[in-house]
């Protein structure tokens, strides 16, 4: 039986999560956040939220929300630093991060060919990708981030076509230290056993992995 | 939530010893597994030839990595054989083929018979694929998983056992497993990949992390369903690429909390009966839960 108590609180938080979805996520990633600081995603990431390869700017459109809405979060607190990005997660609200995360998630996403784990690989990038170097402890990238890296739930995002700069960079930053904000540092540790050649490469790999758009 | 101790509950259980014709052979006591003996290396890949046998071996190491999806009417759940056999079969420690291969044939408890090795992998879809009837010694996939675990075995000693061989084992540890800490370390560690609710994660039709317990999983007739076999798979396996990390107290806790949990039914079913099956092919094989009762709910009922 649920206690009056209990069915309060739970209607209070449906309001709060009413009033979340009621924020219009799509004018925050085109207009920006109510507070000063809170850019608009489209600034860098362009209108359909697709990123742009040349500066290393990832793609947002068709994320996960709860991942979209996780990097906010650790913008914020730092578990995953960036200059740029921390200053606007700061300035957004909770209700913002969410409604913003939502929306992107909605956002139209190119789709990359369908892959099996059947093909075997036939070079160092793919052999990595594939099969991984279990020797160092490293699994395959698509054993978590799915065939052709499409991406796996909300802890797992997609690599297929995201810039290689934005990959690259994301590895050395495990590397150093800089972005720690992975579930049980199954990400770090992994990226920590890379060689500066292997990330480039990797990177590269899931970079022209060719996305279709989506009909 | 009411602890769950194993005290002692196989002591008191009737011992089957005259029931079986000799000491099982396939699941033999690892002296050094993990010591500092120089590790088999399997074959590379590079170094298959462009010919018929070299085909061959492809094809096997297809239906070893997307099982599910080349061979879907010999796989009744989910699965594929690498998600237990990590590194395509060949990770020392995750049952590698190269250290399978070379110890068959063997006798087998499971079904009290000299085993060719075709007899084993068609036991790998019987039950760890919850297969039904699985392929013939003779067809296209046995010939081809078999040509591939003989390729990956290359140059390895005929009947010798290499270490790293099967999942090493690892003890039971002095207190017994805990059902409540089990859940605890698999929200922790492993909900993040196989799900809250053990149901893995799929990317359109194929799991990317294999579901641990329900209808696409190993069923009650698997190996995997062995709390001891389950905590030292996870013990040298998982988290993924952190193999190792958790305690032995951990994965028992862990393995014991998955291996509680409905799976589909021991297709060697007797009669009917969930007592009968246990009291034949469970009592007396490891430390697992078919056929226990739970906080009230018999386990080892299935689930279709």
């Amino acid at each position: 039986m649920m206690s009056l108590e209990r069915m309060l609180m739970g209607s209070a938080l449906l309001l709060l999560l009413g009033n979340a979805n009621a924020l219009d996520g799509k004018k925050i990633f085109t207009e920006g956040g109510s507070l000063p600081g809170a850019m608009p995603c489209a600034a860098c990431h362009g209108a359909d939220g697709m990123g742009m390869a040349a500066a290393g700017i990832p793609r947002l459109a068709g994320l996960p929300a709860a991942y979209v809405s996780k990097q906010l979060e650790d913008f914020k607190n730092a578990s995953r630093a960036s200059t740029v990005m921390r200053p606007v997660a700061i300035a957004l609200t909770e209700a913002e991060m969410d409604a913003v995360s939502q929306a992107v998630a909605a956002m139209p996403a190119p789709l990359p060919a369908p892959a099996y784990r059947s093909e075997m690989p036939t070079d160092a990038a793919q052999k990595l990708a594939l099969q991984g170097a279990w020797e160092r402890q490293i699994p395959a990238c698509v054993s978590c981030h799915g065939p052709a890296g499409v991406g796996v739930g909300g802890a797992f995002p997609p690599l297929a076509g995201q810039p290689a700069a934005y990959l690259a960079a994301q590895l050395v930053a495990w590397q150093s230290g800089t972005r720690r904000n992975d579930p049980n540092d199954l990400m770090g540790h992994i990226a920590k056993s890379l060689t500066a050649e292997e990330v480039q490469e990797v990177a590269r790999y899931f970079a022209a992995l060719s996305p279709e758009a989506k009909p | 939530m009411k602890p769950f101790m194993l005290l002692g509950m196989l002591a008191v259980l009737p011992a089957q010893a005259a029931t079986i014709a000799m000491e099982d052979q396939s699941q033999l006591q690892s002296a050094a597994a993990q010591g500092q003996i120089a590790q088999f290396q399997p074959p590379q890949e590079s170094e298959l030839p462009d010919n018929a046998y070299g085909t061959l071996v492809r094809q096997g190491y297809a239906l070893f990595v997307d099982t599910k999806r080349l061979a879907p009417e010999f796989v009744g759940n989910g699965l594929n054989c690498s998600h237990c056999h990590l590194d395509q079969g060949r990770l020392a420690n995750s049952a590698p083929l190269w250290a399978a291969y070379p110890m068959y044939p063997a006798y087998r408890k499971k079904n009290d018979k000299v085993n060719t090795f075709a007899e084993r992998l068609q036991g790998c879809f019987q039950f760890s694929m919850n297969g039904g009837n699985p392929p013939a010694a003779d067809s296209p996939e046995i010939t081809a998983l078999s040509v591939y675990a003989y390729w990956l075995a290359s140059k390895a000693p005929l009947g010798v056992e290499l270490p790293g061989r099967g999942y090493p084992d690892v003890a039971q540890p002095a207190k017994g497993y805990d059902l409540g800490q089990g859940a605890q370390v698999y929200q922790g560690q492993c909900a993040v990949c196989h799900g809250a609710e053990g149901q893995g994660q799929k990317v359109g039709d194929s799991y990317v992390m294999p579901p641990l317990w329900g209808k696409d999983s190993y069923n009650w007739g698997a190996g995997m369903h062995r709390i001891n076999t389950a905590a030292s798979f996870i013990k040298h396996n998982m988290p993924l690429g952190k193999g190792g990390s958790l305690s032995d107290q951990q994965v028992w806790d862990v393995a014991a909390y998955v291996n509680s949990h409905e799976r589909p039914q021991d297709p060697r079913l007797v009669e009917g009966s969930v007592e009968k099956t246990r009291l034949k092919f469970h009592a007396n094989d490891g430390v697992n839960l078919y056929g226990q009762t739970v906080d009230g709910v018999l386990i080892g009922q299935g689930i279709r």
